[in-house]
């Protein structure tokens, strides 16, 4: 078969390499971790959902965003908005001075629900909510931008700001959001409590599907003419604006995707985890997702999964046993990846792996999505051709 | 906001406040004067910058500390000694850094950024395991302290004054270096072609080296001049990277008199709107504002025309 | 101002218009007052010294620099005042001074995304690679030599090939106009002979503007000659009396 011949959207090894990851997150976590266990991994699943819109957005795009823990905070606050407002019933907060607002809004000495809660009393809107609202907030920070050409650093300096600003904001407007605690104590979903372990193994589960799906989407966009635009504008912006595409649509389009993508992880974390706080929207939260990506391979979209899973386990073991070390070990890898395997755990499988592998699928992992060598040098906003 | 102050009053308040943002203007100056040397003249995005500033903050700590034990009566010049060892503690470092690891991601400017922050994350780390988690504050010689006053309204103090001073010198010393040096001709031929450059005999690994420590050394004075805002602990350089970087781009990266004009800008809005705001309020502004001029005007506010 | 061609302007129907157009880069007059116009099917070379502005004259028509002054008319519609992709797909095809291909992607896929459909974001998505789409790839892949390199990564064609590739994104584009600056500097003098034979194949049914200095190549193409010198027009006309116009003559062999 030849690649021009192609018609469906899945090769058969990316087939293959999804029903492994398939089958590994739902069937093989689930029979040997134990509960507490299997828990994290659902917690480092949602940053799962912010490393696949960067491998579209980075890897692929060649969009730096350094301000995802924003979307990621966008959609878990949205959720956590929906969870407080049905967690603070007249009948549960009684004892406040005003029953029926969030706790932290009564400390606050908040005697009114604030308009923009209002809405988060149903559960469509806030469903509606989590995927449009950070959409929007991307496609007027992208569109502003990307109109403008800006691009490469400049956009990394910026989406920074934004997450150091949004967080300077929410730790601030302590009545509003419930500061630098975040948004806690939340109890059930719709009547359902999220808190007990059955609810947390059927969140784990919802949340695996969710993420199988977003993968299934992301594949369909990579392997869709819009992918292919998106490698060639990395590294020959002009000569796709001389092919009579609007460049700039196609960015914001990928950065609104990658932000709806990180907030559904955002509203699974909140439902997992059980709350939301701007630890996990500023600048270093936003950040280390990036490495998660770049550990897996900025150009694989399974491997990004893969590289979250286990620089999230390293994390968790290496802080548990070692703190100190594990700042070295974090800040080692930002080095090590960067230097020497630019294409991440994806490109040390292509290289080493895969060859070996090859007759057994019948050649079929030859050509891989991790091929090209060199990391995409795209960066210098003014970008010349000549 | 302006409502319950007269107008004398509200003249007033913005020179003083104008004033106590003296050494975060100075701070902002030294701090984005290095970067923008390292980013406009290199093309490196350099993260750890903050940790450079913050190595010389401790350098300047130690020092003090060395001559109130030591030599107490020579404490009054402590921070001329502190500055120069700051600037060549975090300038060796920075040479080290470019040699190991930042040449060979130029051209890379994405993965300078996350190499650095690395960086970051490593020397952290290092200041906590070597000079403990706590903040440490330094003792400011008696003819620092204190303030001048201006009017019977306005008060000015002496080492904000005395780093302004500094500040002024040392960016001149960098745009003689810059712009009229053979250095600095050097430098800029290696920025413009460096291919060519490399071809009529410049060193252009030498250039790279050395204007990487500058920028870095910079940054060190920038922590001497800190130690008197704040107090050093192992992540206060992080508090100012995202400000600093912001000044660069919002003055126009290969400016250095547009990076003077931003950083003294955002200082004193910052400042100013502190007096009447929250802190955090003031930032979020000061921030935002800056942000979405920088959308509006992405060349940056002090830049006329940028090649493409 | 006073070009010193073309008396009936006003009576025609031109393809391109191009009038009064100066661009200035930080003072520095790159296309001064520049005027000239091109006809349909016509076959027009520009040639003068390094440096003399003509990538700047195709950079201003295609959109990528701005003009300071002036006004350029293809078919009517006001170029100065449009978007890169909207000059491109008013049907504008320009071809770069250095191979400007997407590396990462296979020759197919450098002219699939070249071919003039789906081009919005919805449009990309839903995108099929249906028969016609693979004829047209097949069929332009055949002009330029490239038939048996559709699944190649483009990164490991000869300077030549991609020169050729660059110039078939062109053609399935199928523009009206089409530019092409310096197409055979850096070719070998076998590959010289297959583009200008190239050439020769696809100028037709179009207005070309080619930037040149092979004068063998631009005698046998060209049907008019326009000479820029320090960005502006210093004679235009039939090669031959381009050649012996004595200022051209100054200007190549020197003082
Ligand atoms: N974006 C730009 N900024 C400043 N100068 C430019 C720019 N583009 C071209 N120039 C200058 O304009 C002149 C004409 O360049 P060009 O059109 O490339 O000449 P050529 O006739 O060799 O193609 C050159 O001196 C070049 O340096
Ligand atoms: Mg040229």
């Amino acid at each position: 078969m030849t690649k021009t011949g192609r018609t469906f959207f899945l090769r058969p090894q990316d087939m293959i390499g999804i029903a492994i990851l398939a089958i590994l997150l739902l069937v093989v976590l689930p029979l040997t971790l134990d509960n507490f266990r299997l828990q994290f991994v659902g917690k480092y699943l949602t940053y799962a959902f912010v490393a696949l819109g960067l491998v579209l957005c980075w890897g692929y795009a060649g969009i730096l965003s350094l301000g995802q823990g924003v979307f990621f905070g966008l959609g878990g606050y949205c959720m956590a908005m929906f969870l407080k407002l049905e967690a603070s019933s007249v009948e549960n907060t009684k004892i406040q001075t005003t029953p029926g607002i969030p706790d932290f809004m009564d400390w606050n000495q908040i005697t009114q629900l604030p308009w923009f809660w209002e809405p988060f009393h149903h559960l469509g809107f806030t469903i509606i909510a989590v995927l449009v609202v950070p959409a929007i907030f991307a496609f007027v920070v992208g569109f502003a931008m990307f109109k403008r050409r800006v691009g490469g650093v400049y956009f990394a300096i910026i989406t920074q700001a934004l997450a150091a600003i949004l967080t300077i904001l929410i730790v601030g407007q302590q009545g509003y959001t419930g500061g630098i605690n975040g948004i806690t104590d939340l109890r059930t979903l719709n009547g359902w409590d999220i808190r007990t372990d059955s609810a947390k193994t059927i969140l784990y589960f919802v949340c695996v599907g969710l993420l199988l799906a977003s993968i299934l989407l992301a594949y369909f966009v990579k392997s869709s003419k819009l992918g292919r635009i998106l490698v060639a504008m990395r590294d020959k912006e002009d000569r796709v604006r001389f092919s009579g595409y609007d460049v700039s649509n196609f960015k914001v389009f990928v950065f609104c995707l990658a932000a709806s993508l990180s907030a559904i992880g955002g509203a699974m974390f909140t439902l997992q985890v059980g709350f939301m706080s701007p630890s996990f929207v500023g600048i270093v939260p936003s950040i280390e997702m990036v490495i998660y990506t770049a550990v897996g391979g900025r150009l694989s979209i399974l491997g990004a999964i893969y590289g979250t899973l286990l620089v999230n386990w390293a994390k968790t073991s290496f802080s548990e046993s070692f703190p100190e070390l594990w700042l070295f070990g974090l800040g080692g890898l930002f080095i090590a990846v960067v230097l020497t395997f630019p294409n991440g755990i994806a490109g040390l499988y292509q290289t080493y792996v895969a060859p070996r592998l090859g007759p057994l699928f019948g050649g079929a992992a030859k050509r891989s999505d991790a091929t090209p060598p060199a990391p995409p040098s795209s960066g210098h906003a003014p970008a010349a051709a000549e | 906001m302006f409502s319950d102050y007269s107008l004398a009053e509200l003249g007033s308040i913005f020179v003083m406040q104008g004033f106590a943002g003296l050494i975060l203007f100075s701070v902002f100056v030294l701090m984005a004067l290095g970067l923008a040397i390292i980013f406009g003249q290199m093309g490196v995005i350099n993260m750890a910058h903050g940790e450079f500033m913050i190595l010389g903050a401790y350098v300047t700590y130690f020092t003090s500390q060395f001559f109130l034990n030591f030599i107490p009566s020579l404490f009054n010049i402590y921070f001329f000694v502190a500055m120069i060892l700051a600037f060549f503690a975090s300038g060796a470092l920075g040479m080290f850094i470019e040699w190991a690891m930042i040449r060979r991601l130029y051209k890379r400017p994405l993965d300078t950024l996350l190499a650095t922050w690395g960086l970051s994350l490593i020397l952290q780390q290092v200041y906590r395991s070597v000079f403990g988690p706590r903040e440490v504050g330094v003792e400011l010689p008696e003819w620092m302290m204190g303030s001048l006053p201006v009017t019977d309204m306005v008060e000015v103090q002496i080492n904000g004054l005395f780093v302004m001073g500094l500040t002024i010198a040392i960016t001149v010393a960098v745009a003689v270096l810059m712009y009229k040096s053979n250095w600095g001709k050097q430098v800029r031929a290696v920025v413009q072609n460096r291919v060519m450059a490399g071809a009529v005999g410049i060193n252009t690994e030498k250039v790279d080296r050395y204007t990487f420590g500058l920028g870095c050394g910079i940054a060190g004075v920038a922590g001497s001049a800190f130690t008197m805002i704040g107090s050093t602990g192992p992540t206060s350089g992080q508090l100012y990277i995202v400000d600093t970087f912001l000044v660069v781009v919002f003055g126009g990266a290969q400016s250095l008199l547009g990076t003077i004009a931003s950083a003294f800008t955002i200082s004193q809005a910052q400042s100013t709107m502190e007096f009447f705001l929250s802190g955090s309020t003031a930032k979020v502004l000061t921030l935002l504002s800056v942000v979405i001029i920088l959308m509006l005007r992405p060349q940056g506010l002090f830049v006329i025309k940028v090649r493409r | 101002m006073n070009t010193p061609v073309i008396t009936d302007t006003m009576n025609k129907d031109f393809v391109l218009a191009v009038e009064g157009l100066t661009v200035s880069f930080d003072g520095f007059k790159a296309v001064n007052d520049l005027s000239f116009y091109v006809d349909e099917n016509e076959i027009r070379v520009i040639i003068g010294p390094n440096g003399a502005g003509k990538t700047t004259v195709l950079d201003l028509i295609c959109g990528r620099t701005k003009a300071t002054t002036g006004s350029i008319k293809f078919k009517d519609q006001e170029l100065t005042r449009m978007k890169e992709h909207e000059i491109v797909r008013a049907g504008v095809g320009r071809k770069f001074q250095n191979p400007s291909i997407y590396e990462d992607l296979t020759v197919f896929e450098n002219l699939e995304i070249s071919y003039p459909k789906g081009r919005s974001v919805v449009g990309a998505l839903t995108f099929r690679r249906d028969a016609p789409v693979k004829e047209r790839v097949q069929e332009i892949a055949e002009m330029i030599f490239l038939a048996d390199q559709l699944d190649q990564r483009a990164e490991y064609l000869s300077h030549g090939q991609k020169q050729w590739l660059e110039i078939g994104m062109l053609l399935i584009q199928d523009p009206e106009l089409l530019m092409l600056d310096e197409p055979v500097a850096g070719m070998s003098v076998s590959e010289r002979k297959k583009t200008a034979e190239l050439l020769h194949t696809i100028i037709k049914n179009r207005s070309v503007i080619v930037i040149e200095h092979d004068m063998k190549f631009v005698e046998d193409i060209a049907h008019k000659v326009t000479v820029l010198h320090q960005g502006k027009i210093l004679s235009e006309g039939p090669m031959a009396k381009v050649q012996a116009d004595p200022k051209v003559i100054e200007v190549y062999l020197g003082h």
